[in-house]
């Protein structure tokens, strides 16, 4: 089932959490909502969930497969919600959490006990949480607190699944496997999803695409391979990764760096796995810094630089690189970046 | 090897504790037991279970349960009213949900009087539909549901706000109705909390003097509680005979305390 969502607004206060915001989900997708603190993301879950309500305004709508879905609660929008911190009901088992949808379900649907014990046994399958049902979310580790909440949202068959910050609160272990994990089960599935996460590296790597938020808009959407590669503007380029910033001028066609902006410059951003730094410069490319501090551990080697004006220098290369040279702290190198990327407008970071 | 406690302190704190315990509270009472052993059996059962007596006993302990009951009701709408909701001078009832602790008790007792009595503001309205209030064992139900409210609200009141949103929320999507999400969700969280506040009012009730003893009218058979039978006792130099009652009341008490406590560490073991 695919998610549209038309032109929303939402304000707390004098705060625009969400600026107009227009998106669609198609089908069967896995999608981050991308952003950094305060820049609207779990808010526009929420709105999507019915969670909270947004303006009113001209032609605003939401629509799950092509029907407007507002004015309508978020149990009759059937859609599973993994809130941030699980929000498990405390005083029930895991086996009792995952039912909770089934038993307070009233009418025809209602399925019978044995129906229900059924279907949550599968649940507690599927999550890999085989002979934890007796336990209470106190027991639990983070990454299975995370499961049963899964399994609970899924226990009503959703046509949607939203999770807000799924990995937030595990340690960086957990939340690797955590990760892979959801990625496979999200193939097996087909569920329409979407995730709220400020980790670029999570939403790169798990969503089939993604969207990038900003001071509630949306700054860029695309696929995690477009968004990374081909960033719109300083922000997304900024926010996806580190980068860095340098200024000069194209003088016919030739890249000049200058140490010192003076007059009306250029900005040029630069990922630190696409410079080079090289002992001397014979084509006189690049320009002269200190090596500051070289850290190995790790799969790539790390350098930090410092310019003539004591400006920072990122670096990353591969160790087979890195040993070609073996730079050695105070070392005065020459940087030659070797892809550079210009922004047209007024985003300075 | 002794097997030492992380925290410090425990042999110090423990003999502050147990010293204390016993000066303000073990020494008056086995005090009460010492005085009633003066009493051989037969007139200690005479003492306590005369008839006007017993029908003290029913009448606080009745009365004090059906108070903290109705507390326990009212209590949880007015906690939940001052958690849940912002609005203009909620400090204020909030404050007001205190004066039963900070009223001397006579205070009370013969401000409800005046209010409930038959020609009161709301007695009168009362005693158009024949029912009479003050000077009645519903005027005792009325001052002792009074000094009970403040506890139910103070002990609910922080487990109130620590109720996550996000569980109901999450209630709510899994298809919950507001009565459902409020019944398998929010009282199951907040149980254990409720019946602590319920006995505290309850024992509040029991022990409780000055504020009924206004309202009630003292009428024998009637509207005596316990603690009158023994001031009347007092007052006729019959000291073992009062110190026999309170023995009795104190150990019931003592019972019914425990009882509700086990109850209640039963439902936070279950209720996590």
């Amino acid at each position: 089932m695919s998610i549209e969502v038309k032109n929303i607004t939402k304000r707390f206060g004098n705060f625009l959490a969400i600026d107009h915001v227009s998106l669609k989900i198609p089908d069967c997708e896995l999608v981050a909502l991308l952003g950094p603190s305060g820049s609207g993301k779990t808010t526009l879950l929420r709105i999507i969930a019915g969670l909270e309500d947004f303006e009113p305004g001209h032609d605003s709508d939401i629509l799950f497969k092509d029907k407007s879905v507002v004015g309508n609660r978020i149990a009759e929008r059937r859609i599973g919600f993994v809130f941030q911190h699980y929000a498990l009901f405390r005083h029930q088992t895991v086996f009792e959490n995952i039912a909770f949808g089934l038993r307070v379900r009233r009418g025809p649907g209602r399925l019978s006990r044995a129906q229900i014990k059924d279907r949550v046994m599968e649940l507690i399958h599927l999550v890999q949480l085989d002979n934890m049902q007796k336990r209470y979310p106190d027991q639990l580790s983070g990454g299975q607190r995370q499961r049963v909440a899964l399994a609970r949202a899924l226990a009503i068959e959703p046509k949607f699944l939203l999770l807000d910050e799924p990995f937030g609160a595990l340690d960086a272990r957990v939340r690797q496997n955590l990760r892979r994990w959801l990625r496979r089960l999200h193939d097996e599935i087909k569920l329409t999803s979407i995730f709220v996460t400020h980790d670029q590296e999570e939403a790169l790597e798990l969503a089939d695409r993604v969207i990038v938020m900003n001071k509630g808009r949306i700054e860029q959407e695309g696929s995690a391979n477009d968004v990374f590669h081909r960033p719109k503007n300083a922000f997304v380029m900024d926010f996806l990764g580190s980068v860095n910033l340098f200024h000069g001028r194209v003088v016919a066609g030739r890249t000049v760096f200058e140490e010192s902006p003076e007059g009306k410059t250029t900005e040029f951003f630069v990922r630190p796995h696409e410079i080079e730094l090289l002992p001397d410069n014979p084509d006189g490319n690049g320009f002269p810094a200190t090596i500051r501090r070289v850290q190995l551990a790790g799969s790539i080697a790390k350098i930090e630089l410092t310019d003539h004006g004591n400006k920072e220098i990122f670096v990353e290369m591969s160790h087979e690189k890195y040993s070609l040279y073996h730079f050695d702290v105070n070392a005065r190198v020459f940087v030659v970046p070797k892809k550079t990327v210009i922004f047209a407008e007024d985003y300075s970071i | 090897m002794k097997k030492r406690s992380i925290i410090p302190g425990f042999g110090l704190t423990f003999g502050v504790t147990v010293t204390y315990l016993s000066l303000i509270v073990l020494l008056p009472l086995s005090l009460l037991v010492w005085n009633t052993a003066s009493l051989t059996f037969t007139d200690f059962l005479k003492a306590v279970t005369s008839t006007q007596v017993l029908a003290s006993y029913r009448l606080t302990f009745g009365a004090s349960f059906f108070a903290a009951l109705i507390n326990a009701v009212f209590g949880f709408i007015a906690a939940w009213t001052l958690v849940r909701y912002r609005f203009p001078g909620r400090r204020i009832l909030d404050a007001l949900i205190d004066m039963p602790f900070a009223m001397p008790t006579a205070v009370s007792g013969i401000a409800l009087t005046t209010i409930y009595a038959s020609t009161g503001w709301v007695g009168s309205w009362f005693d158009r539909f024949g029912i009479q209030s003050a000077y009645s064992p519903l005027g005792v139900l009325i001052a002792l549901t009074f000094i009970g409210l403040p506890f139910v609200v103070r002990t609910l009141q922080p487990t109130l706000e620590e109720l996550d949103k996000e569980v109901e929320e999450a209630a709510e999507s899994l298809g919950a109705s507001r009565f459902q999400t409020f019944w398998r969700v929010i009282l199951p969280s907040v149980w254990p909390a409720l019946i602590t506040g319920f006995t505290l009012a309850f024992a509040r009730a029991l022990g409780e003097y000055g504020s009924v003893v206004f309202i009630s009218g003292n009428i024998p058979f009637e509207t005596e509680i316990t603690s009158l039978m023994i001031v009347a006792k007092l007052e006729q130099y019959d000291y073992a005979g009062a110190t026999a009652i309170s023995v009795v009341m104190l150990s019931v008490s003592f019972v019914l305390m425990l009882i509700i406590n086990l109850s209640q560490y039963y439902a936070r073991r279950v209720g996590r």
